[in-house]
């Protein structure tokens, strides 16, 4: 009965050191892989920095001023005038047109020809 | 363990017949059993001491070989429990309100040189000229030949240099990492940003730091490592600013002025929305500062809060505004102008000695009197007038969020001489020097509805809602005079009406003083308009200082602000308030006339 115990606690020991050996190397695999990904994470941070960089720098006003008149005959960009935008209620849409007047009852003349 | 009885019958029967003390006995056996009991004890005892005292020292040798090792070794970055987001040790970078890029930064090198790894010296110094022209090649190899061990080469290199020099090949010559603070933008804000430099530099790192501007002033908070991923919001708009700039500029030329500035304020926030000071400069090449000479000379003067001037006639609202808000006066109140008007000794005269006769408040100005606002400040009493003025924040320093802002205290009359000469001068803008943000945020309280503002440079969440200073209706009546001065007959800021933006506001021109003292120029002068629209519910402030201005196309030069200062101002809100989104509002059209049908008679 002992001995059998004794290799149990031994096979036991071997499969828990294998267990132990494969998790080490598992953790360092990962750990590894942290570290490339931080890089990786790190060096796109910067590649950001530079593209945002390069964005502000191609979309500087000054530029920006200078394209669209290189471009005018293209585009023909103008600066935006107070005149160019408003509210819609301050629209003057044409007026409905009216129906033809048929039958037409003289009510008063009011010396109309005299006043005009 | 055996025990031995205590009175072991055999000793005990032997004893009793030899006559003696069985007891005796008994004491005996007792005194070996306590004995064997206290070995034993003692045993047990030890050997506890001797295993908690092994465990103690395995403990404490623990401990000790980790702080030892932790001592020697090379600091790690936890690898397993690393933040999510990696921690950026670079500046933090400066937006405008809308999130575009004003300031951030670059990965570069720089170049130094260790002298005693170099393999050809004088070959590596011709190499280095023929990348960099500006260095100089007799300097160069007089460092390379000398005793020195390190020396920097370059602060900035791009990498097109940086792989020129890589190709010499000589392993003295390495590249430190740098970052580099750019300004995207230019000459934009210019005066805002300011600039930076290197602090303490080292080979694998150097910190940036401000010189000037938000970047200085705002330094510890954009160097904090806690703040990178958080960039710092201006209040600035790229846009408006971008045009603000190219209007004032187009002007400052076309009314050949020295220099000018704007101010675009929020009048319910005190967000400054643009800010231009001219001439201007480039803050990824800082130029030094001028050592001799009138500082205002200097690009790196910023005007709008370090030009400390009169500013003359905007002032006077000050005064109408205040005498409303004691009851002394109101709109319609008629005051007689006529001179001659003497106080203190002194004769106070009207704009080319003009006479307005006896005209009302809401005329003065319109007209723009200066005996008319002297007699309401004599009404108002000199008191009365520092404590209102102090109030709109006229007569201290001004608390703006850059650095020069420091510089910025208003030039008042000496303790003990404001008398009744210097109130009647301020009532007109003389004698009193401030900074065109000062009258920003004068002009600010008027435009709200009577509320204190202070100017800012962060972008605000909300209205700030400041300290009454006048009334409500005071405000809207001095509102509508300043409306009258760009829309009335014969108001001095004719030319100031943008169609659709009801623009109110008010001129000031003052003669500039000599710098070493003794009177003013005859021919120089500071000519400055401040505005707010919509009269009636007004947005913004605008306020435009130009620095010596003539307008030239009239038979002698004009340098008063209605000529000068008042049309770039009405150009810039026409140009900036489309980009602030305000819908111009158009003015009812005509109602449609009755007209007659027609008869036949």
């Amino acid at each position: 009965m002992k001995s059998v115990i004794y290799v149990l606690t031994a096979l036991g020991v071997i499969g828990l050191a294998f267990w132990a050996y494969r998790e080490n190397y598992a953790t360092q695999a990962v750990l590894n892989n942290t570290d490339r990904l931080h890089a990786e994470i790190r060096d796109a941070h910067s590649r950001l920095a530079v593209l945002r960089a390069e964005w502000a720098y191609q979309n500087r006003p000054d530029r920006l001023r200078d394209l669209a008149e290189l471009n005018f005959e293209r585009l023909q960009l103008l600066a935006l005038n107070p005149d160019q935008f408003g509210a819609v209620d301050e629209i003057q849409y044409p007026a409905p047109e009216l129906l033809p007047i048929t039958n037409s009852v003289d009510v008063s003349t009011m010396n109309a020809e005299n006043d005009l | 363990m055996i025990r031995t009885p205590l009175r072991p019958l055999a000793r005990i029967l032997s004893a009793r017949e030899n006559g003696e003390n069985p007891d005796a006995i008994e004491h005996q056996n007792r005194r070996l059993r306590h004995e064997q009991i206290r070995d034993h004890d003692r045993n047990r005892a030890e050997g506890r001491l001797l295993v908690l005292g092994v465990f103690f020292f395995c403990a404490f040798v623990v401990v000790g070989a980790r702080m030892g090792l932790l001592a020697v070794s090379d600091p790690v970055e936890p690898r397993a429990q690393a933040p999510g987001s990696i921690i950026a040790n670079t500046r933090a970078d400066i937006v405008d309100r809308n999130g575009n890029i004003l300031a951030t930064n670059l990965d570069t090198h720089a170049l130094y040189a260790q002298p005693h790894h170099m393999v050809d010296r004088e070959g590596a110094a011709k190499a280095l000229v023929k990348i960099f022209p500006d260095l100089k090649e007799d300097r160069l190899i007089k460092d390379f030949t000398g005793k020195r061990k390190f020396l920097w080469v370059k602060k900035k290199i791009s990498p097109e240099q940086m792989q020129a020099v890589h190709d010499i090949g000589d392993p003295g010559l390495l590249f430190a990492p740098r970052d580099m603070r750019l300004y995207p933008n230019g000459k934009l804000a210019a005066h805002i940003m300011g600039g930076s430099s290197f602090g303490r530099e080292g080979v694998h790192a150097a910190e940036v730091i401000g010189v000037a501007g938000a970047e200085k002033y705002f330094d510890t908070y954009l160097r904090d490592p806690a703040n990178a991923g958080k960039p710092l919001e201006l209040s600035l708009d790229l846009s408006v600013q971008a045009a603000s700039e190219r209007v004032l500029d187009g002007g400052m030329k076309l009314m050949n002025a020295k220099g000018a500035t704007s101010i675009l304020m929020d009048v319910h926030t005190g967000e400054v929305i643009s800010v231009v000071s001219l001439p201007s400069f480039d803050p990824n090449d800082r130029p030094h500062a001028a050592i001799a000479g009138d500082p205002s000379d200097s690009p790196l003067f910023n005007r709008s809060v370090q030009g400390v001037y009169e500013l003359g006639s905007t002032f006077k609202i000050f005064a109408v505004a205040q005498a409303m808000e004691l009851g002394l006066v109101n709109a319609d109140t008629m005051i007689n102008t006529a001179g001659p008007m003497r106080v203190g000794g002194h004769l106070i005269g009207e704009f080319q000695n003009k006479n307005y006769g006896t005209i009302s408040v809401s005329q003065i100005i319109e007209k723009s009197s200066n005996r008319g606002t002297g007699k309401l400040a004599l009404l108002i009493g000199k008191e009365r007038q520092q404590e209102f003025l102090r109030s709109l924040g006229l007569f201290d320093k001004l608390d703006f969020e850059i650095i020069e802002a420091s510089g910025s205290t208003p030039l008042l009359p000496p303790k003990g001489k404001y008398g009744d000469l210097s109130a009647v001068t301020i009532s007109y803008g003389h004698g009193i020097s401030t900074t065109a943000m000062h009258l920003a945020a004068g002009y600010g309280a008027i435009a709200n509805g009577g509320r204190m503002v202070k100017p800012t440079l962060l972008k605000q969440t909300g209205p700030v809602i400041g300290a009454r200073v006048m009334r409500e209706d005071v405000a809207a009546a001095a509102r509508r005079m300043l409306r009258d001065v760009v829309a009335g007959d014969d108001g001095t800021a004719s030319f100031g009406d943008v169609e659709g933006y009801f623009v109110a506001g008010k001129t000031g021109t003052a003669d500039k003083p000599k710098a070493r003292g003794g009177g003013y120029y005859t021919d120089k002068t500071i000519t400055t308009f401040a505005a707010m629209f919509p009269a009636e519910n007004p947005q913004y402030v605008l306020i435009v200082t130009l620095d010596e201005p003539s307008e030239n196309s009239g038979d002698k030069p004009r340098r008063t602000a209605g000529w000068t200062a008042v049309p770039i101002a009405a150009e810039m809100i026409r140009r900036v308030a489309p980009l602030l989104g305000m819908r111009p509002t158009i003015e009812p059209a005509e109602v449609a006339g009755i007209t007659l049908t027609s008869s036949n008679n």
